[in-house]
């Protein structure tokens, strides 16, 4: 494992630029980001907090590239993914980005194997080649005996470790983790957490959505969320930001 | 690009990673493959409801099949008739009248006289053109006797060439000659069914059998007649006399048939037949009980039984004939096969639309139940072509096992057909084939829409779905 690069070498993976995205409900149209700015370099260990409604979901769902800015751009590892085709953007979240869910989102049918296959799947991964893969991860998350289970037989940390050697499948160049650990109890959660920690020392980088201050501990880098706006981030871009929700506030009060 | 490489995935992997925007990729056999493992995965985790849900396409498949089966039948019938009467023949028959008007008048007398008289077939022969009174014949039915043993059959009295213009075959033997018909010889050929019956044992060439008080040597032994279509004009109108009598009459499918020389018959029981049957006694005087009317190659058939009918109508008062002409059986029994291919073809177009439907409907059902799944292999990284793979190759699956299952089922619905209905069915190979694809084709139809819908879902909201 190579040392942790000090910040300065480090490659921005994501860019937002000044991203807005507006839902239209009727005649009025509620912002829900209004204007983040925020770059993650490769390595990041993130936690994103913020009360409800703060936009933190819109905001994972932008940077998963499950839905798109209304305004803004967003470039991942240099490439713009702000206006790309339907097809292209599931190739982006194939291929470069891997998902954590809080409620493990593991498809009931399919065994533990098969689930961590799913990515390799639709990247076209032969099935010889994508089950030794998906049989090396499950061995990593420490379910190695457990690859023909389905996940109604595992428990909640249990299917949270196949949701993470899902996520991995794929070699990822962000994980995004939204409530990883919202519905397991402490210890389960502290698993978790040890596994995110453990992967960030690789050099994974990760994005952890929540509201658990104790998670956010454990993070390099903290952003908070604010009525749509990064309102603080400890690698000190609260400023600007701060600004200009000042001013936005002051504009459109 | 630096990216990290995971250690377990190897550079095969990341080779891999480039074909992916293909165009051919919706139709990668491999893609296609593990798209029907995962479909039957899912169809079988739900067993009864996908049974219930193809069992639409089950009965249309099946209807498909037994349409084809009868229709094919009942024209191969048609066809062998046909070859059995001659496409360029006639045939009159002589049908005694059901006593109504003249009922008293006929009750008196002694002899009923009826049918096709000589001074028809004069008439005939000198307007129609292009005719020849090929196969004249005359009928009696009574018991055959050969020593003990006893049957109720025909007596066709007819002329040497029978055989050809009627496409029969001489099974043993031969058939009488045209120096037996001069000299009035006590000779027979009798039918297969008949030899079995009266001779179990033994070849019956050359031996005797006995009617009323007459003795016939048998010279040969001819087909039985399958179809049954020569009895069956030939002897409606005295069948129905002989009811009371025919108490042991055998299977009414295969007549049991003597044919003796034409002149012998006359010579033996002269114009008039006297017939005794339990007690009552029966006499009739009939020229003709049938006459084949051969058309030469020229000249239509169609007209010229129109012709042969008119002259029936002014020499008889009654109905007492009947005028069978083959071709019109042959377009009479293309028109019932035509029926039937309507009937079954609409009950096959209503199952398959309907089965259509009740598939589109599970598989909206579907869909909306796994909306959750359909947002994690999109987040995942699928493409909306590869829900529309996903969810299209399922509906085709289950259109196709319901396909499968009916092909069984219209396998076996002609056999019983054939017992029960006693109508011959013919399974063409093609029959099952088109079947089968029609029911894929229904499949791919019916599933566009919903696997559409499926692929069209927004991702964020499918995820969000309970």
């Amino acid at each position: 494992m190579p040392p942790k690069p000090r910040m300065s070498d480090r490659r921005p993976i994501i860019e937002l630029r000044d991203v807005e995205k507006h839902y239209g409900m009727g005649e009025i149209t509620v912002k829900a980001l209004r204007g983040v700015t925020l770059t993650v370099y490769e390595g990041d260990y993130i936690s994103i907090l913020g009360p409800s409604g703060c936009g933190k979901s819109t905001l994972l769902n932008i940077l998963g590239c499950l839905d798109q800015p209304t305004e803004g751009d967003y470039l991942l590892e240099g490439e713009n993914v702000a206006n790309l085709a339907d097809d292209d953007l599931s190739q982006v979240r194939g291929k470069r980005l891997g998902f954590i869910f809080q409620s493990y989102n593991l498809i009931q049918q399919l065994t533990v194997v098969e689930n961590i296959e799913v990515p390799l799947y639709y990247q076209g991964i032969s099935e010889k080649e994508s089950h030794e893969i998906a049989a090396s991860l499950a061995e990593q998350v420490g379910l190695g005996s457990r690859l023909d289970h389905r996940p109604a037989e595992l428990s909640g940390g249990q299917q949270q470790r196949v949701a993470i050697a899902r996520a991995l499948a794929n070699d990822p160049a962000v994980i995004l983790a939204d409530e990883a650990t919202g519905n397991l109890d402490s210890k389960s959660g502290g698993d978790i957490l040890q596994i995110f920690d453990d992967l960030n020392q690789r050099g994974k980088t990760l994005i952890l959505i929540t509201h658990d201050e104790g998670m956010a501990d454990r993070t390099s880098r903290v952003i908070r969320l604010k009525d749509g706006l990064i309102h603080y981030d400890s690698m000190g871009q609260a400023a600007p930001s701060e600004m200009n929700y000042k001013s936005k506030a002051l504009s459109t009060g | 690009m630096v990216r990290q490489t995971n250690p377990v995935l190897s550079n095969a992997t990341v080779t891999s990673f480039q074909k992916l925007n293909s165009p051919l990729q919706l139709i990668n056999p491999w893609r296609v493959k593990r798209s029907v493992i995962l479909g039957l995965k899912s169809l079988w985790l739900h067993k009864l409801r996908s049974l219930l849900t193809a069992m639409g396409i089950v009965f249309g498949v099946a209807s498909v099949i037994a349409m084809l089966a009868i229709g094919e039948g009942a024209s191969y019938e048609a066809q062998l008739q046909l070859k059995n009467l001659g496409s360029q023949n006639i045939i009159l028959t002589s049908v005694k009248p059901t006593n109504t008007s003249t009922a008293g008048e006929e009750e008196r007398s002694l002899v009923i006289e009826y049918g096709v008289t000589y001074r028809d077939l004069e008439q005939i022969r000198a307007t129609v053109p292009g005719v020849e009174i090929a196969v004249p014949g005359r009928r009696i039915k009574d018991f055959l006797w050969n020593q003990t043993r006893s049957i109720d059959a025909e007596v066709l009295g007819t002329v040497p060439w029978f055989p050809e213009m009627r496409n029969r075959r001489m099974v043993e033997g031969r058939f009488f000659l045209q120096i037996e018909m001069e000299g009035c010889d006590p000779v027979c050929v009798i039918n297969e069914e008949l030899a079995a019956k009266l001779f179990p044992l033994s070849s019956p060439i050359g031996k005797e059998i006995r009617l009323q008080r007459n003795y016939f040597k048998i010279v040969g032994i001819i087909e039985t007649n399958a179809t049954g279509a020569n009895t069956e004009f030939g002897s409606k109108g005295m069948s129905k006399a002989d009811e009371s009598g025919a108490g042991d009459s055998e299977d009414a499918d295969l007549p049991m048939e003597m044919m003796i020389p034409l002149s012998t018959l006359e010579d033996r029981f002269g114009e008039v037949l006297f017939k005794y049957r339990s007690g009552s006694f029966e006499a009739e005087k009939v020229d003709f009980h049938e006459v084949t009317v051969k058309i030469d190659d020229g000249y239509p058939v169609v007209p010229a039984a129109e012709a042969i009918r008119h002259i029936l109508e002014r020499n008889h008062k009654e109905v007492d004939y009947k005028i069978t002409v083959p071709l019109e059986l042959l377009r009479r029994a293309e028109r019932t096969k035509q029926i039937f291919n309507i009937v079954l073809g609409s009950i096959a177009a209503i199952s398959l639309l309907v089965g259509g439907i009740g598939i589109m409907n599970i598989m909206l059902a579907t869909v909306t139940e796994r909306t959750r799944e359909i947002g994690i292999r999109r987040a995942l990284g699928a493409k909306q072509r590869d829900i529309v793979l996903q969810f299209l190759v399922e509906t085709i699956l289950l259109s196709g096992a319901g396909g499968l299952i009916g092909v069984g089922l219209g396998l076996g619905v002609p056999v019983i057909i054939e017992k029960f209905a006693n109508m011959m069915t013919i399974i063409q190979f093609w029959a099952p084939t088109l079947a089968f694809s029609i029911s894929v084709l229904t499949g791919v139809i019916f599933g566009i829409y919903p696997a559409i819908r499926a692929a069209s879902m927004n991702p964020v909201e499918a995820l969000r779905h309970e």
